[in-house]
């Protein structure tokens, strides 16, 4: 078969001359009609470059230094500027991650997907109009007619990138280029999305290349793979070939670096007790890839994985490695195919953790409310329940995830737990003592806060040294004396070389900054840790140190984490219990083995359902969510979730459903897994 | 002693500025992150050459800032009296240029009086232009001028020739053997504009000046370089003294809008609620009055007392000193808005940051977060503020004294300048050489502060960050 | 929205409040109207008798908060402060010192400042804006390069060169227009084209290089590279979309002097001789007539919270944003 595009030795550098970094080195590959073509790596490896220079589009500064681009057998980069302009849009069209940002906030989305075809399909008026509703009709936005008079930013996430996809069809172009096009999303709505694709590639034949850096997005979606890291292809192969064997040692290491709990693989066999579950919370140290990722332009020597990979030989430092072509597999390494079979994951024994009589957290009702104030005197008006009637406890020594979608209020508990917003209604019990605004300060010695950003959760103006001093000092911990000793401590206690301590946050990387953050938290010996999504910013092979810190800090000083997240197979690594919230509620609780195998509530279900997996599970029937989460500014009546539920009836839209108890300590909010008649219900505490 | 130092109010602020600035590059250099974008400003080729212009500008301004009184020749030897004339060390470097007086009007490097008169020729009296009293007075015949300028004019740009090549030599010998460098490499490097400072510039530039300083000052010796103005004192001499008055009004005003617009700005965004909206109060209704008029009252309020309490002031500098300084509060009461309400901005956005969020969750008091947290990160707006306030400063002061509000009359200030001479153009010749010379320096300044400026800027907004 | 301006509104109430107690502060309490007597009779002629009458013949001879000798009512507006300064909210400006009625003053000379300051504003911002879109579309080569550089030039030099060298050159040297003067009707445009021309040409440095950063700004976000991805030309792009999103802020930026044209110019009204307010301003306080700057910082105010409320509106039509949440 022809490709649709080939590539060949595409080198992309940005600067000038000396200070020119090599953003992509060498790449080549090709995409077929009707096939999607992954390309699969961690940030700053040059992927999202690779496309712009498909696309001609590099920032400034950047140029094409080598190589060739074919798009239907037509040299892309040989083009003029003038013929080019036809080919973006009309030959590729690109979808780009944040689409708040990506499409004008001040023009109508109906004007932005006409002014495409009217340029590449000469239509114009009515007829244009009309054609635009017709392709956001075809992307599943209901209402379409409606939404061509809208302004993005009154779309929700999942219709904005919909509206993207219905613009880059407006050229109907051959090569759809999406480029992390569901990271922004949340993970019922990226399902949405996804499915959307698929189905417009099958239906109309295009090419596709998708660019993410999430290895399940790859395997329920792609029909063949390249792999990238630093600026070059490391594999490239079958979608099944790859995931049955990958054979670059990174890749391997990709595999192993996941939390694979949810995401049974071949490369993960069942543990030794049996029970092919796992146990969540208590699971093994994940892999990780030792080093961070490189900078963009970074000039290594050699391989430019050998760094980094456990099987360098000498000649790998020293000499790149070509391609070697193993049955369906292309793979860049001096070691292809010698290497050992993948094993099962190192098993070590869990330690066992503490399991105290007593909470070490104990909340009751708590809730947060925003006054909404409007009109002439700005008197309010109402009320957002970010946070409504939430109920919790936390052993010592046990993980509480809290889990959710963005905007389900998950971060607001975390920050009205610690008093970072005064809480509207609840009580706080810590450690036995009852936490009220006059004992704030007992409350801060035991509990404390990781943030999400490590970028921005660091003050870039202070040493590391003092940000880890700042907490000491503040609530008197230690003799002055030995507060210096004590940083030495923690710095060693997270992995952090010794003379960190005298460095600002700049030289640091997103993992380490993550370190400082766990180690300010420790530094003032807390029994509680509020994680809220620690892990998110980061890549999946620094994702995995983090997540071995936390569980190892978790083993040594028996603390308990509150662990805020969205991820559900982190949740599966770490977690003792889990907590699902919807609209400022908790909707279903219980062990995490519980909930995350055997999720009752259809939301849980969703959620669980709707992550990308490496192989599809067999048997389930799949639920995809219709619609979005709603604005907690203006809930359903009756359960929250009843207008996006499969299984809502009248009582779901009038009455707000009691805890269904479905098992031992795990519970459910709802109507239809109450009817189903195993469980008791019990009325709510409040 | 011969003479009674005199420390004006403007002169203790202009050496305490001096200082903090100093105490600043101290802190600076200590501290790495500080240091960077210093870096990135030190190689820019543009921002060094307005710098080294600057520099030049604030070493004339510092040494009109050392003012004494001479002691009277008559006065006794245990009562001294000193002369009521405030002087500074600047003047009795150019005291050629001060008291080389004419009688009115002459152009530039002229060595006739501008305005005919009747003159003794051969016992009877003609009109004519008569001779300068200083100017060129060392000729015998007018023809000789032409000749006698470009000699002066050469020898003089030689002069700062060979002292710019002795320091350049200088620089070669110090910097070859700090970087251990054969002196042959070094100026290899320096030549192709590898060293990583814009040598090439600094140096050119500093030739440059060094050159127009000499060929000025041999002319000086012989001429009115830039002619004479109304009551016949010399033009360069008043433009070199209203230098130190442009640097008065362009630093001291910002050092009175520094303390408000930090404080309230900062308090503002940080508390919000009642605090920010008493803060954004007051600075909606300062806003809302016109500049101009505003400064006009307080500056007319300003003249009234002095002119009621003539008894406060021992000497006419002094008491022009205080009208200035006035100028420079007034004006810093009034334009402390706009940083503050930048600083508001910013401070909003940055207490919602997590390492804020982090600092309270350690209990950590409100104080302690503005001063580590909030401060230092608003710091390079502050900075980036003063430098391109400025120039602004500097024009609006020859907008005031036009206005009428501005400086003392007394004073020497290119404003005053350019009021006092700008009627002057309708003249047939027109008298130009007055409004050209305040024009000229006062452009000078201006365009060397905003290409700083540029340069600062562009160094410390992260926005900016890479783009001209 | 009703109800947005309206509070805004109101919000404006107390901010004039706080002008009119600031300047009556100013003028009557800091500096009292002996010392303005003082001021205007000149040093030599001082006797307390001549002060006593000046202050009469200005109504300036009355307590300045309360008036202890008068009864009811009277107590509060038989002062200084109600008849000079509460008088304005309701535009009653009272007589100059030199016996004018000020009010009168400003209806004739708004005439004259608009005619000058409003071409100055639209012609200026539209050559600004060309500019600055110039610059932008070379980006990154060396017309930009040398753009930035004369902007930085041009605003380094002082408006009243541009004043003065404008006069010298184009009127009296090449005789091309008229030095200064004005007259109403369309023979009045000879004298306006100096002043407006002379304007635009002092406010481009600093206007396009703040336009340009804007638009710089803007094209580095992402729906530039959306816009082009799907091939529109770079013009298009420019105008289309970048000139649309830019145009909210320079709009709003520009809205809030709209009122302020009317107070003209000062330096360019008194050099061309325009009967305006702006030379009005300058001849009052070169004259020392505190009635007339007190007025006209008044004047001032009130028209910049208009801009002000003028600018939230415009802010609200022009991004949708705002407009539809």
């Amino acid at each position: 078969m022809k490709p649709l595009l080939r590539v060949e030795g595409l080198v992309t550098e940005i600067g000038h001359d000396a200070a020119a970094l090599r953003v992509v080195d060498g790449v080549s590959f090709h995409v077929a009609a009707g096939e999607t073509y992954a390309l699969l790596g961690e940030s700053g490896c040059g992927k999202s470059m690779t496309a712009l220079s498909l696309m001609r589009l590099l920032p400034d500064g950047g140029r094409i230094a080598a190589g060739t681009v074919h798009l239907d057998g037509q040299d892309v980069l040989a083009l003029p500027e003038r013929d080019m302009r036809r080919v973006r849009g009309g030959g590729m069209a690109m979808i780009f991650q944040e689409p708040m940002l990506a499409l004008n906030p001040v023009v109508k989305v109906g004007h932005q997907i006409v002014e495409a075809l009217v340029l590449h399909q000469g239509l114009s008026g009515r007829v244009a109009s009309e054609a635009a509703c017709g392709l956001l009709d075809s992307v599943g936005v209901p209402d379409a007619l409606r939404r061509l008079d809208s302004y993005p930013f009154e779309l929700s996430g999942g219709l904005r990138q919909r509206a993207m996809i219905a613009m880059a069809l407006a050229g109907q172009p051959r090569l759809l280029i999406a480029d992390e096009p569901t990271t922004a999303l949340d993970v019922t709505i990226q399902a949405q999305v996804l499915d959307v694709l698929r189905h417009l590639r099958t239906e109309r034949r295009m090419g596709m290349l998708l660019i993410t850096h999430d290895l399940g997005v790859v395997a329920e979606n792609a029909d063949r793979v390249g792999v990238m890291y630093a600026g070059e292809l490391l594999e490239e192969g079958a979608r099944d070939a790859f995931f049955a064997a990958p054979q670059h040692p990174y890749s391997r290491m990709l595999f192993a670096a996941l939390p694979h709990g949810l995401l049974p693989s071949r490369a993960q066999e069942p543990v030794a007790d049996g029970s092919p579950l796992g146990r969540p919370g208590d699971g093994a140290r994940l892999t990780t890839i030792p080093g961070q990722v490189p900078k963009p332009g970074d000039r290594i020597r050699g391989c430019r994985f050998a760094p980094r990979c456990p099987f360098a030989i000498a000649r790998c430092r020293d000499q790149s490695p070509d391609w070697q072509v193993i049955n369906d597999q292309r793979v860049r390494c001096h070691l292809a195919g010698m290497l050992p079979p993948l094993n099962a994951r190192g098993v070590t024994t869990p330690a066992h953790s503490i399991q105290a009589a007593q909470a070490l957290l104990q909340v009751d009702g708590l809730k947060v409310h925003f006054p909404i104030r409007r009109g002439f005197i700005q008197r309010s008006v109402g009320y957002v329940r970010a946070v409504d009637d939430v109920t919790l406890s936390i052993q010592q020594g046990r993980t509480l995830a809290l889990v959710g979608e963005s905007g389900c209020g998950k971060t607001t508990v975390g920050k009205a737990l610690l008093r970072l917003i005064e809480p509207t209604a609840g009580s706080i019990v810590l450690g036995g003592e009852s936490i009220t605004a006059r004992n704030a300060s007992t409350l801060r010695r035991q509990a404390q806060m990781v943030f999400q950003d490590p970028f921005s959760s660091l003050n870039p103006r202070m040493r590391v040294a003092d940000i880890l001093l700042e907490g000491m000092d503040a609530l008197g911990v230690g003799a002055a004396n030995q507060r210096r000793d004590a940083v030495a401590l923690l710095l060693r206690q997270v992995g952090l070389p010794d003379d960190a301590g005298g460095r600002y946050p700049h030289a640091f990387s997103g993992g380490q900054r993550q370190r400082i953050a766990i180690a300010r938290a420790l530094a003032v010996s807390p029994r509680l840790v509020i994680c809220d999504e620690p892990t998110s910013a980061l890549d999946v092979s620094v994702q995995a140190q983090i997540l071995n810190l936390l569980k190892d800090l978790q083993d040594s000083l028996g603390l308990a984490y509150l662990f805020i997240t969205h991820n559900l197979a982190v949740v599966d690594y770490l977690a003792h219990e889990v907590a699902v919230m919807y609209l400022g509620r908790i909707v279903e609780q219980g062990p995490a083995t519980a909930v995350l195998r055997a999720p009752r509530h259809p939301y849980t279900q969703a959620l669980v359902n709707a992550v990308p997996r490496i192989e599809p599970p067999a048997g389930q029937r799949i639920v995809r969510l219709a619609g979005d989460q709603p604005s907690p500014l203006n809930p359903p009546n009756g359960c929250h979730f009843h207008p996006r539920c499969p299984h809502a009836n009248e009582t779901c839209r009038q009455i707000y459903p009691d805890q269904t108890v479905v098992g031992s300590g795990h519970w459910a909010r709802c109507h239809w897994v109450a009817a189903q008649g195993q469980a008791l219900p019990v009325r709510s505490p409040n | 002693m011969s003479f009674m130092p005199v420390i004006l109010w403007t002169d203790a602020l202009i050496f305490a500025l001096l200082a903090g600035v100093l105490a600043l590059i101290w802190f600076i250099r200590r501290h790495d992150h500080l240091r960077a974008p210093w870096v990135v400003v030190a190689q820019r080729p543009m921002a060094m050459g307005a710098a080294l212009v600057l520099g030049a500008f604030a070493v004339t301004g510092l040494l009109d800032s050392l003012h004494y009184r001479e002691r009277l020749p008559d006065s006794q030897a245990g009562k001294p009296q000193y002369s009521v004339e405030v002087m500074s060390v600047f003047d009795a470097l150019v005291s050629g240029l001060r008291t080389r007086q004419e009688k009115t009007y002459s152009g530039p490097l002229a060595i006739q009086l501008y305005a005919m008169e009747f003159v003794e020729r051969n016992g009877v009296a003609v009109r004519d232009y008569p001779r300068l009293q200083y100017g060129g007075a060392h000729l015998q015949h007018a023809e000789e001028r032409r000749a006698d300028i470009a000699r002066r004019t050469l020898a003089g740009a030689a002069q700062g020739a060979l002292a710019s090549l002795l320091l350049f030599a200088g620089l070669v010998a110090w910097q070859a053997r700090r970087l251990k460098l054969p002196v042959g490499t070094w100026l290899a490097r320096w030549r192709q504009g590898s060293l990583n400072w814009p040598a090439r510039t600094l140096v050119g530039m500093m030739a440059l000046m060094l050159m127009l300083g000499g060929a000025m000052a041999q002319l000086a010796s012989g001429y009115h370089v830039l002619g004479t103005d109304k009551v016949g004192q010399d033009v360069l001499y008043i433009s070199l003294k209203s230098i130190r008055t442009g640097l008065v009004i362009g630093t001291l005003t910002t050092l009175v809008t520094l303390p408000l617009a930090i404080g309230l700005g900062i308090v503002a965004g940080y508390f919000r609620g009642w605090v920010d909206d008493v803060i954004q109060y007051i600075y909606t209704v300062l806003n809302s009055i016109p500049g101009v008029l505003l400064i006009a009252a307080a500056v007319l309020i300003v003249q009234v007392y002095i002119e009621s309490n003539p008894e406060r002031f021992d000497t006419a500098a002094a008491r022009a000193d205080i009208r200035l300084l006035a100028l420079c509060l007034i004006m810093g009461m009034t334009s402390w808005t706009g940083l503050a309400r930048l600083l508001r901005g910013e401070s909003l956005k940055l207490r919602t940051l997590d390492y804020v969020e982090a600092a309270r969750a350690f209990g950590v008091s409100n104080a302690r977060i503005i001063s580590r947290h909030i401060f230092p990160n608003v710091f390079h707006l502050v900075l980036i503020a003063v430098v391109m306030d400025f120039s602004g400063l500097v024009l609006a002061e020859a907008v005031l004294s036009y206005v009428g509000v501005g400086v003392d009359p007394s004073m020497y200030s290119w404003g005053n300048m350019i009021n006092g001479a700008r009627l002057e153009l309708a003249r047939e010749p027109a008298v130009w050489w007055q409004l050209g010379a305040a024009f000229a320096f006062m452009f000078a300044l201006v365009l060397a502060a905003n290409l700083f400026a540029d340069g600062v800027r562009d160094a410390f907004d992260p926005r900016l960050g890479g783009r001209r | 929205m009703f109800a947005y301006i309206l509070r805004r509104l109101l919000y404006a109430i107390p901010i004039l409040i706080g002008v009119n107690l600031l300047t009556f502060a100013l003028f009557f309490v800091v500096n009292t109207p002996d010392d303005m007597a003082r001021l205007q009779l000149g040093v030599k002629h001082v006797t307390p008798e001549a002060i006593e009458r000046w202050k009469t013949e200005h109504g300036y001879d009355k307590p300045l908060l309360l008036n202890v000798e008068a009864t009811g009512s009277a107590q509060f507006t038989d002062t200084i402060f109600f008849q000079h300064s509460a008088a304005m909210f309701v535009f009653e400006f009272g007589k100059s010192d030199d016996g004018r009625d000020i009010g009168n003053e400003i209806r004739t000379r708004m005439g004259p400042s608009l005619a000058i300051a409003l071409p100055v504003f639209a012609i200026g911002l539209l050559a600004n804006i060309t500019f600055a879109l110039l610059m932008v579309f070379f980006r990154a080569t060396y017309l930009d390069l040398w753009g930035v550089v004369l902007c930085v030039v041009l605003m380094s030099i002082s408006s009243l060169f541009y004043i003065i060298a404008g006069q010298y050159f184009i009127a009296k040297l090449w005789n091309l227009l008229p030095i200064s003067g004005f007259a109403g009707g369309i023979d009045g445009l000879r004298f306006v084209l100096l002043p407006v021309l002379v304007s635009v040409m002092a406010g481009i440095g600093s206007g396009a290089r703040w336009y340009r950063t804007i638009f710089l700004e803007e094209i580095g976000k992402d729906y530039v590279r959306t816009a082009r991805a799907k091939g529109l030309s770079e013009i298009r792009v420019l105008f289309r979309h970048v000139l649309k999103n830019g145009m909210i802020p320079i709009l709003t930026g520009a809205v809030v002097v709209l009122p302020l044209l009317f107070m003209g110019s000062l330096i360019t009204e008194s050099f061309f001789g325009i009967p305006g307010l702006g030379s009005y301003t300058i001849d009052a306080i070169q004259a020392q007539d505190f009635a007339v700057v007190r007025a006209m910082v008044f004047l001032g105010s009130f028209l910049y919270i208009v801009g002000l409320i003028l600018t939230d509106i415009s802010y609200s039509w022009a991004d949708p944003r705002v407009r539809l949440q």
